[in-house]
């Protein structure tokens, strides 16, 4: 643990420098932009922490505080299909109408200018959805389309690596995360205000692939293929690569927020000098807001650092509606879309000067920040008990990382020093050939994805009715996701291929228990 | 503090059950000590009269839906609407037994689910639109189509019946405006769209929607069989609550589980999120804020204020521990605001004092909405007055919940669920 500790500062400090050589160093505040101690704590609340979130190796019985597994804040309401849908459970009546008004908002459909709703118009010109709530589906995750018409949940990314020598210094220096296609832009919009032509339509073709397992089992995995139809504005730039993102689900938000970035940076091992097979690298990002380089932890790619900025790029590039965060009326229109700039946007100058002017922003920030995450069903059945030891063993809680304990400084005292448990080291890892799409976002390349929280999984059927996971979902259920893990993830895949028919389906359930 | 002056009152022990403890006291005197026990005993008790009078006005509205359907006249649906508006009356003063209890809660979406997508269920307005990526089925039109796809499978609807509604439409797809029963269902067949926006009017559905001989609009016989089964699924529904709340039902039982102190919590907090959250804030505010009709409880009958002002009264009866019942009966018992007053008379007067004040409001809201404009036009955009008579409302609610934080301090009870945190036997324990 003290070695790994020491390594992350390592890291952190060699991550600092090289961006601060990258950046010319002038930037201002850039050693503290990564605090690498946990200056939130006294050293005896230091040390309470550390012994709370060393991994067991006890499991003979649950692990103290397990059951709450999103500490204080987690909700203890009947398990249903709104069991995503909660508020924070120690929130004050204050805050929980702040958190109403942000899910009203969140389900709010957002309307074609002009129209006579001013406060509720601007979608658009194009857009992949009307509301937050229309791919966020019961703020759980999204599914692969499921007839023809159906894309509501999973979009493709568009993006290209650098090309001009211009193009490799912005990125060198942390400016872009990667280049737009040039005429469609970050994303393609497969819907359009009346009167405007969507840029095309996903389809998706699998191929199906037989994978043995060690007992002579045959699963089979389903490999997708991604094209464009109908595509409107001609063809896409020949570098442009296609990237399908399925919406994630919504739930301990601000509680990974919260939690400190040297925990994270911590855990990193970019060059593997523990030898394990498994690096981890921290999705340094650039933000443009307070120049300071910080550290990325939400979306597929941990692109973006705070979850106030994913919902401005959600609502910009999503719905096509401006905040005070992201001005941009247009959505993600191009200078080659002329059509689409010449639309009305929804400004009302007596409202303010985006389309969603404060307080939008902020209670649709609010509500995702304090999505609790359900308390965990069963945590000392012998079989949950059993597969949380495969589970280890296994070597999945490598990078599946059980515990931390957020920080005391947290925004909302709702989110203060508590004991959680996502299972995720929030880095990115190198996932193979198998899962790659071949895009990079910023430091990640086109193999590496970031690991993502587990906690709610098992209530994904509860939830959404499906249980496709992964980053398209491709997956048709958990055996499937786990045998798609590849590159620094392949010895605990195999690992897993090995084990007999009992023990999957215990380490499946205690999956299912989180 | 409470917790030592605790030790002093007579208290029943844990594993007698709530009502027994009921029983046992209420035969010596009707104006006994408000121990905590006897204050969760009474507000079990009040809980299950109150369903208990939602379920008796959803059945006199069943019957009169009934009789209206066998000879569809314009006098027969008045009267199901007159049914439906008293109906409404002792249920919202339920919805303060919503956010404490886990049960209620699990349970309320199908009987007051709210907005919903109209185009679902029946026939709508042009200007409502026919798309809406958000909803494969927000103009699925159920009356008119024997059968609709939800998530790329084809649900057979050629005959509608409860089980239908409930198991396949209601929230079908995941997508909480898919409303398919409850109040707000019968709602919109008994009085349609609501197509006035911010100006007076509320819907206004010719009855002959529902005639096998003079049909308009077409699918007379699947609307018929529609309203019957949402008539006969809410009375079901609301049996299922009754039961729940009488003296061996879950829901009683779950409070009685969790203790005194949890349970004083439970009252409480059901009172703070209902006035704070839900009512003063996702209810009123929002409609303030984005001016829009649609953000109106109970759109398509013009009912709003008196949904609103019940919702006020039945957080403010459950504090008094006194509830006046369909029939015109007052029943009161040992109540939260007695056993305040033994530990801080000031707090539980200024309570008393800001639950009036909330109900004087919502009072001044109701004789507006009667005598010069719906809640709708209230909360259009430029309309001071009106505006500011729902403001009121609004700030009295906010104020109120503020004195309840107070009164959860003075009983110590603000934080509970974070107490014997130490403790490994307990499953909700967290580390501090």
């Amino acid at each position: 643990m003290l070695s790994r500790i020491y390594k992350g500062v390592i890291v952190l400090l060699m991550a600092s420098f090289l961006l601060m050589v990258a950046w010319g160093g002038h930037q201002q505040g850039l050693t503290q932009s990564i605090v690498r101690e946990r200056t939130d704590l006294s050293a005896k609340d230091d040390q309470r922490v550390q012994a709370i979130t060393k991994p067991t190796e006890d499991f003979s019985q649950a692990e103290s505080f397990e059951t709450m597994q999103g500490g204080a804040a987690t909700s203890r309401k009947m398990i249903n299909r709104d069991a995503f849908s909660n508020p924070s459970a120690n929130l004050t009546f204050e805050e929980e109408e702040k958190f109403r008004l942000g899910n009203a908002l969140f389900r709010k459909l957002w309307v074609t200018s002009p129209s006579s709703t001013h406060a509720s118009d601007g979608l658009g010109p194009i857009f992949n959805a009307r509301s937050c709530q229309s791919c966020h589906i019961k703020d759980g995750r999204g599914h692969p389309p499921l007839g023809r018409q159906d894309s509501r949940s999973m979009f493709l990314r568009l993006a290209r690596g650098a090309i001009t020598d211009q193009e490799r210094q912005d990125l060198a220096q942390g400016k872009v995360l990667n280049f737009p296609d040039p005429v469609y832009g970050h994303q393609l919009q497969d819907l359009a205000v009346p009167g405007l032509r969507s840029e095309g339509r996903m389809v998706v073709s699998y191929t199906q692939h037989p994978i043995e397992l060690a007992d002579g089992t045959i699963i089979t995995l389903r490999k997708p293929k991604y094209q464009i139809s109908n595509l409107a504005y001609g063809p896409l730039h020949p570098k442009t690569t296609l990237s399908p993102r399925v919406a994630n689900q919504m739930i301990g938000l601000g509680l990974i927020e919260a939690i400190h970035p040297s925990d994270i940076m911590a855990l990193a091992d970019p060059d593997d000098e523990d030898g394990d097979g498994i690096s981890g690298r921290p999705a340094l990002v650039y933000d443009k807001k307070t120049s300071e380089i910080t550290l990325g932890r939400f979306g597929w790619k941990a692109q973006n650092a705070s979850i106030r900025t994913q919902s401005a790029e959600a609502f910009a590039g999503d719905i096509g509606i401006s905040t005070p965060d992201l001005p941009n009326s247009f959505g993600d229109c191009t200078q080659a879309q002329e059509a689409c700039l010449s639309f009305p946007t929804g400004v009302q100058n007596h409202l303010g000067d985006t389309e969603a002017p404060d307080p939008i922003l902020d209670l649709v920030v609010f509500y995702a920040q304090n999505l609790a995450v359900p308390a965990r069903r069963d945590v000392d059945d012998p079989m949950v008990l059993r597969g949380k030891q495969l589970f280890y063993q296994s070597s999945c809680a490598t990078c599946h990382t059980p515990k931390f304990v957020t920080r005391r400084d947290s925004e909302n005292p709702a989110q203060s020093f508590q004991l959680i448990w996502p299972y995720s080291d929030f880095l990115l890892h190198d996932m193979g050939e198998g899962l790659a799409d071949g895009q990079s976002v910023g430091v990640a390349d086109g193999q590496e994805w970031r690991t993502p929280p587990l906690w709610g999984i098992g209530l994904t059927q509860t939830v959404s009715g499906h249980t496709f996971f992964l980053h398209d979902g491709r997956a048709r259920n958990l055996i499937e996701a786990i045998l798609w893990h590849g590159g620094e993830a392949e010895e605990a895949r195999e690992s897993f291929r090995n084990l007999n028919e009992n023990d999957r389906r215990a380490l499946i359930r205690f999956l299912e228990s989180l | 503090m409470y917790k030592n002056l605790m030790h002093k009152k007579p208290r029943c022990k844990r594993t007698f059950s709530i009502a027994t403890f009921a029983l046992a006291c209420m035969v010596s005197t009707g104006s006994m000590a408000a121990t905590d026990s006897a204050v969760l005993a009474h507000y079990a008790d009040m809980a299950q009269a109150k369903y208990e009078d939602s379920l008796s006005t959803a059945k006199i509205l069943d019957a009169a839906i009934d009789t209206f359907l066998a000879n569809p006249s314009q006098a027969g649906l008045d009267k199901a609407k007159t049914a439906w508006l008293a109906a409404r009356i002792p249920y919202q003063q339920t919805e303060v037994y919503r956010f404490g209890n886990a049960i209620v809660d699990d349970w309320e979406g199908r009987v007051n689910a709210w907005p919903l997508d109209e185009g679902l269920i029946d026939y709508v307005d042009v200007s409502y639109g026919t798309q809406n990526d958000t909803n494969d089925l927000y103009t699925a039109n159920v009356i008119a189509s024997t059968s609709f796809m939800v998530d790329g499978q084809t649900i057979d609807a050629s005959r509608i019946t409860p089980d239908l509604l409930q198991n396949e439409l209601q929230e079908a797809g995941g997508i909480e405006a898919n409303v398919a029963t409850g109040y707000h269902a019968i709602e919109f067949l008994l009085w349609g769209q609501d197509l006035n926006g911010t100006s007076a009017g509320a819907g206004n559905r010719p009855y002959t929607d529902f005639s096998l001989h003079h049909c308009t609009n077409g699918h007379c016989e699947r609307r018929q069989q529609y309203l019957a089964a949402a008539s006969d699924l809410l009375v079901a529904d609301l049996e299922e609550m009754v039961a729940n709340w009488s003296s061996h039902g879950q829901a009683r039982h779950a409070l009685e589980e969790g203790g005194t102190q949890a349970g004083l919590s439970t009252i409480l907090t059901g009172m703070g999120s209902l006035s704070y959250g839900e009512l003063a804030g996702e209810r009123m505010k929002l409609g303030l804020l984005l001016g829009d009709p649609e953000e109106e409880h109970d759109c398509f009958s013009d009912n709003t204020h008196n949904s609103h002002y019940y919702d006020a009264v039945g957080i403010r009866n459950v504090y008094l521990g006194t509830y006046t019942r369909v029939d015109g009966t007052v029943m009161s018992g040992p109540s939260l605001s007695e056993l305040v007053m033994v530990e801080n008379e000031a707090v539980d007067a200024e309570l008393k004092v800001k639950l009036d004040a909330t109900i004087a409001a919502m009072e001044r809201m109701v004789a507006r909405a009667e005598n010069e404009e719906a809640y709708d036009q209230m909360i259009a955009i430029g309309n001071e007055q009106g505006n500011a008579v729902v403001q009121e409302a609004i700030d009295s609610l906010v104020a109120q919940t503020e004195s309840i934080e107070r009164v959860m301090a003075s009983l110590d009870l603000d934080g509970i669920e974070l107490e014997g945190s130490d403790s490994l036997d307990n499953p909700e324990a967290v580390f501090q």
